[in-house]
């Protein structure tokens, strides 16, 4: 309990964390919640209000990913909001170099997945150059089934984990 | 040609003489039949013309139950314990392989104290030991010299004899070797345990794995890491005759498909490419690899690098995902994964690229082909149902058998007699994959021993 209320106090500034961390003390389970993305894990939004322009800014405010049906790289309609504020953002913001990771779930061959992932990667990379994000900016790597964020073995976590992240700068 | 590692240069190979013939006639036969049965049952099961053509005549095929062969591995005789340590080796060998069945050490009822004297024949048979095997290990210096006779208990005749010198250090490839000779001159059939496997080697969580590239001896043991685990690496590949690998390495930025060398770790990328090449294989000839490049659009082409000349071939060329190409064992033929129909699927072309057909329609995917030393099945990983599996089918996509599903199973190689695949699995909730290896029957499914977590074995040819 002592350590949830640690934490809580250092995310009081996501109000999604409160209720989080809020909800798991009350209820006094020890499990922890699956990372989603890096507002997730602790790495923009501890530190302070997103300052515009920061990465910071784009992974919490705009969202850094979009997710993928099973074996598609296909864009979906709420990936495509998201890729559209990501372009606006970048455009907005034209000094960032990108890099798309395009990842799979673990319910797919390695090497097929990694083809998978790069096809999502250039399936995302063309979509913000058709939001007027300059192509010579974006760079793609495909980790295939390689780095999964979500670690469980049903479809809550591969859901999550077949996605595209736009990464700034070099990326991971 | 380099020189292998744990080869042995120096190994003298001597056929021991077959000196006891005292009682002559109804031969062998206990030993042959029970020989010609373990082919003929999986011949019969397989479709595979496998079979010593001395064996087949009298046999019953009816029976497609492959019996394990009862046989009895004595305790090579040694002045200190490698001895039992060598026949313990062979037993193992054996043992997995399904095909036999090794007897109890606490039945016999002999003790071979003189492997230059016949056995008893009786003490054996009456424990329904079929063959036998003896044997004596004696160290000089740094080097061993090893020598086994392989005997026909029913027949009361020795079936096979051989001695081998070499450093101490090899004292399991002599077991492996020895493992192998028993096995050939009781199957008709090459063995297999004189070989090895390269795998990654996973540890850490899984949300943060640290993958290393080892390499390990067919049953296990002699594990050595080839990479530190900085660098994200998958998919490696025995060259067919050097001692070196092919593997997918994201070390330094772009994941590309590099050569490395077994021995001295030296590293090189393979070819030029101007994207992410991954999925490499050498031909049977060792003199190219085939790969998968990344193409701009997304998409993925299967390319052949020559690797003398490392001029570039490019082999397919549609708007979909081209990969897993694996050459047929004569190094005419490539099969491998496409999705060019909508979802993967199993082709086949000319290793110049002409002539793609897809050869399986199955229900579900199917993906990872590799083509049987044999040249007669593919392997391959299907999904359907939710459910991974491993099958084999004949190149023309007919006959397909699956041996084992899972919750994750991916990756086949096979062994280099063709008889037994290796491959990853993974329980749902295990936390990681394993390596298991099968028979081609779909029986005797057994957990290969890793130190951590593991996944893509490649099975190397038998050692030289």
């Amino acid at each position: 309990m002592q350590l949830s209320v640690i934490r809580v106090s250092r995310f009081a500034r996501n109000p999604a964390f409160i209720a989080l961390f809020a909800a798991l003390a009350v209820a006094g389970c020890a499990k922890k919640p699956l990372p989603n993305n890096a507002a997730d894990l602790g790495l923009g939004a501890g530190a302070g209000a997103a300052t515009p322009g920061s990465p910071q800014d784009f992974t919490v405010n705009v969202g850094d990913r979009i997710f993928f049906d099973t074996d598609s790289s296909a864009i979906r309609a709420d990936a495509q909001a998201t890729l559209a504020r990501q372009a606006q953002w970048l455009n907005k913001y034209p000094n960032y170099s990108i890099t798309v990771e395009g990842h799979a779930d673990e319910r797919g061959t390695r090497e097929y997945n990694i083809a998978l992932g790069a096809r999502r990667a250039a399936a995302t990379r063309d979509f913000l150059a058709s939001q007027g994000v300059a192509a010579a900016r974006i760079r793609t790597i495909s980790y295939g089934k390689e780095r999964p964020v979500a670690v469980c073995d049903d479809a809550s976590c591969w859901n999550q984990n077949r996605r595209a992240v736009t990464a700034l700068g070099g990326g991971a | 040609m380099h020189v292998p590692e744990r080869c042995m240069p120096e190994l003298m190979k001597v056929n021991i003489a077959m000196t006891l013939h005292r009682r002559a006639p109804t031969p062998i036969r206990a030993v042959l039949r029970a020989a010609a049965l373990l082919a003929a049952s999986l011949a019969a099961t397989l479709t595979l013309a496998l079979a010593p053509a001395r064996a087949l005549v009298e046999i019953d095929i009816t029976d497609g139950n492959v019996q394990p062969l009862p046989i009895a591995i004595t305790d090579m005789i040694s002045s200190d314990g490698l001895g039992a340590q060598v026949t313990e080796v062979i037993a193992a060998n054996l043992k997995r392989s399904g095909l036999f069945s090794p007897i109890d050490k606490a039945a016999f009822i002999e003790q071979i104290s003189n492997p230059d004297v016949a056995p008893q024949f009786q003490s054996w048979t009456v424990l329904n030991a079929q063959a036998l095997v003896t044997g004596r290990v004696v160290q000089e210096g740094g080097r061993i010299r090893a020598e086994y006779r392989l005997w026909d208990t029913f027949a009361g005749q020795q079936l096979d004899g051989q001695q081998f010198s070499t450093d101490a250090g090899n004292w399991r490839r002599v077991a492996h070797i020895i493992s192998d000779a028993i096995y050939k001159r009781l199957t008709g059939e090459d063995g297999y345990f004189d070989s090895r496997v390269v795998f990654v080697d996973e540890s850490g969580p899984k949300s943060a794995r640290i993958k290393r590239l080892a390499i390990m001896d067919q049953d296990g043991a002699n594990v050595r890491y080839l990479t530190n685990g900085n660098d994200l690496v998958l998919t490696p590949r025995f060259s067919p005759n050097r001692q070196e690998i092919t593997y997918m390495s994201y070390g330094s930025g772009e994941p590309r498909v590099y050569l490395s060398q077994i021995e001295t770790g030296q590293r090189e990328l393979l070819g030029n490419f101007p994207g992410m090449t991954f999925a490499p294989r050498f031909s049977p000839d060792g003199a190219r690899v085939v790969l998968s490049l990344n193409r701009d659009d997304g998409n993925a082409d299967i390319f052949a690098v020559d690797l003398r000349s490392r001029s570039t071939q490019r082999l397919t060329n549609s708007n979909s995902i081209n990969t897993s190409p694996s050459y047929s064992p004569d190094g005419g033929q490539i099969v491998f994964t496409s999705d060019r129909a909508g979802k993967a699927q199993i082709y086949v072309m000319g290793a110049d690229g002409s002539g793609q057909n897809r050869i399986s329609f199955g229900a579900g995917t199917y993906s990872t082909p590799v083509w049987s030393p044999r040249g007669d099945l593919i392997a391959f990983t299907k999904q359907t149902g939710g459910e991974f599996a491993i099958g084999v089918m004949r190149p023309d996509g007919s006959g397909e058998r699956i041996l084992t599903t899972g919750f994750l199973v991916e990756g086949p190689t096979w062994a280099p007699n063709g008889r037994v695949l290796m491959y990853f699995k993974e329980g749902a909730g295990s936390g990681g994959a394993r390596l298991y290896s099968i028979d081609l029957s779909g029986r005797n499914e057994q957990r290969i021993p890793t130190p951590n977590f593991a996944s893509d074995p490649a099975w190397s040819p038998l050692l030289q």
